[in-house]
């Protein structure tokens, strides 16, 4: 030994290389495992197409009629043909609105005039939540935003709808 | 701050002499390879234990995607395989490593024979290897079915055939093992991943640590 003030004492050099190597090794390990487990959160989301609906633009009237339809769906390894739904009118101006019939409050499922004592209205069963007929929530009933819209389209008058967009508190 | 965090468990449960006991200890000059270069047969030991620790992790993360169904479960390992990012790499861990266990498990057992390392005071740790060794190999058996693919079918079909073959209770075995008389299918596959990911490692834990205790008790056998 030198008479040199040391620094770092050997052993705390050892010490130091020894962690940092298996440091290292225990980091070469689980980048593979933890990179795996993380790919659904880095998985680009797909954005679904617009699916026929199976209903023509005449037979909308001005009363929300609801849909039924299925979407192809791929979930990892296990494809399915989940079901969705829609409350679908033409408006006042004659355009046509798709409605998700999930309650913004703790999805539910509304239906147009589901309750006789609130008559124009979209309601909710499980906790009286009430839309007016364009979906925006009834201030005091439990929703706090509106019903969300369906992505659409008409092709041949053929009524095509997407993902619901959820929209923002009256 | 880590220093503290430290001091501050030391202080309440006196962690030090436990971290003394397992770890700060000196390895002895015979064993040490840079001492003596041949005493690396010294590691095979140390390196099954490595193997098996990448095991148990990459196995804890592959069942973060497999299902033990015969439905889903070559599904499930062909998207994990083709689809998840790294997951070829984590499965091959899981898949090659099953192999280099058991050839340093070997190892290991063939220095310890020819070095007579299992002679008194020592016989009952080597009691626990042959065990531990039955483990190994039964979770190779086991984890052999999971991808439920043609060649793990026909492989436990055999195997099963093998376990018929034991005196007396062969019959009952190999239905205890398949979970149906006739078929090996459905059952036999939710059977096997039980054994694989639970049971199995249960009893390899415990044998590892009566190892690991006997060895600290006794020390390592002198040089010859």
């Amino acid at each position: 030994m030198s008479d040199k003030k040391h620094q770092v004492t050997r052993r705390q050099f050892l010490n130091y290389t020894l962690t940092g190597v298996g440091g290292f090794m225990a980091a070469g390990l689980l980048v593979s495992p933890i990179r795996m487990a993380i790919d659904p959160v880095l998985k680009e989301s797909s954005s679904g197409d617009l699916v026929n609906v199976g209903i023509s633009v005449d037979e909308i009237t001005d009363v929300p009629q609801r849909v039924d339809w299925t979407v192809e769906q791929v979930d990892g390894w296990y494809k399915s043909e989940p079901s969705r739904s829609a409350w679908v009118y033409k408006d006042e101006n004659g355009e046509i609105v798709a409605l998700s019939p999930i309650c913004t409050h703790l999805g539910c499922v509304v239906s147009w005039e589901g309750s006789e004592e609130h008559p124009n209205r979209f309601y909710c069963p499980c906790h009286d939540g009430l839309y007016e007929k364009d979906g925006t929530n009834v201030p005091g009933t439990p929703p706090l935003t509106p019903l969300a819209v369906y992505e659409q389209e008409v092709r041949d008058g053929i009524l095509f709808l997407g993902n619901p967009i959820d929209r923002k508190g009256a | 701050m880590l220093q503290k965090i430290y001091d501050w468990i030391d202080e309440r449960v006196d962690v030090t002499p436990i971290w003394r006991d397992i770890a700060d200890h000196e390895v002895p000059e015979h064993v040490n390879p840079a001492h003596h270069f041949s005493a690396f047969v010294y590691c095979f030991g140390g390196l099954t234990f490595f193997v098996v620790v990448i095991q148990i992790l990459s196995g804890m993360f592959l069942t973060m995607y497999y299902v033990p169904d015969i439905e889903n479960a070559w599904k499930s390992v062909y998207y994990l395989q083709t689809e998840v990012a790294h997951g070829q790499i984590v499965r091959g861990m899981h898949h090659w490593g099953a192999s280099v266990v058991i050839v340093m498990l070997l190892l290991h057992t063939l220095r310890v024979f020819f070095q007579g390392a299992y002679k008194k005071p020592r016989e009952l740790n080597w009691m626990v290897g042959v065990l531990l060794f039955f483990v190994m190999l039964g979770l190779g058996f086991t984890g052999y079915l999971l991808p439920w693919d043609n060649k793990a079918y026909f492989a436990t079909q055999v195997g099963l055939e093998i376990a018929q073959q034991v005196p007396f209770i062969g019959d009952e075995l190999k239905v205890l093992l398949a979970g149906d008389e006739n078929i090996v299918g459905a059952q036999t596959l939710t059977r096997f991943f039980a054994i694989h990911v639970f049971f199995l490692p249960a009893i390899l834990f415990a044998l590892l640590a009566v190892h690991f205790i006997l060895i600290r008790r006794q020390g390592i056998s002198g040089p010859l």
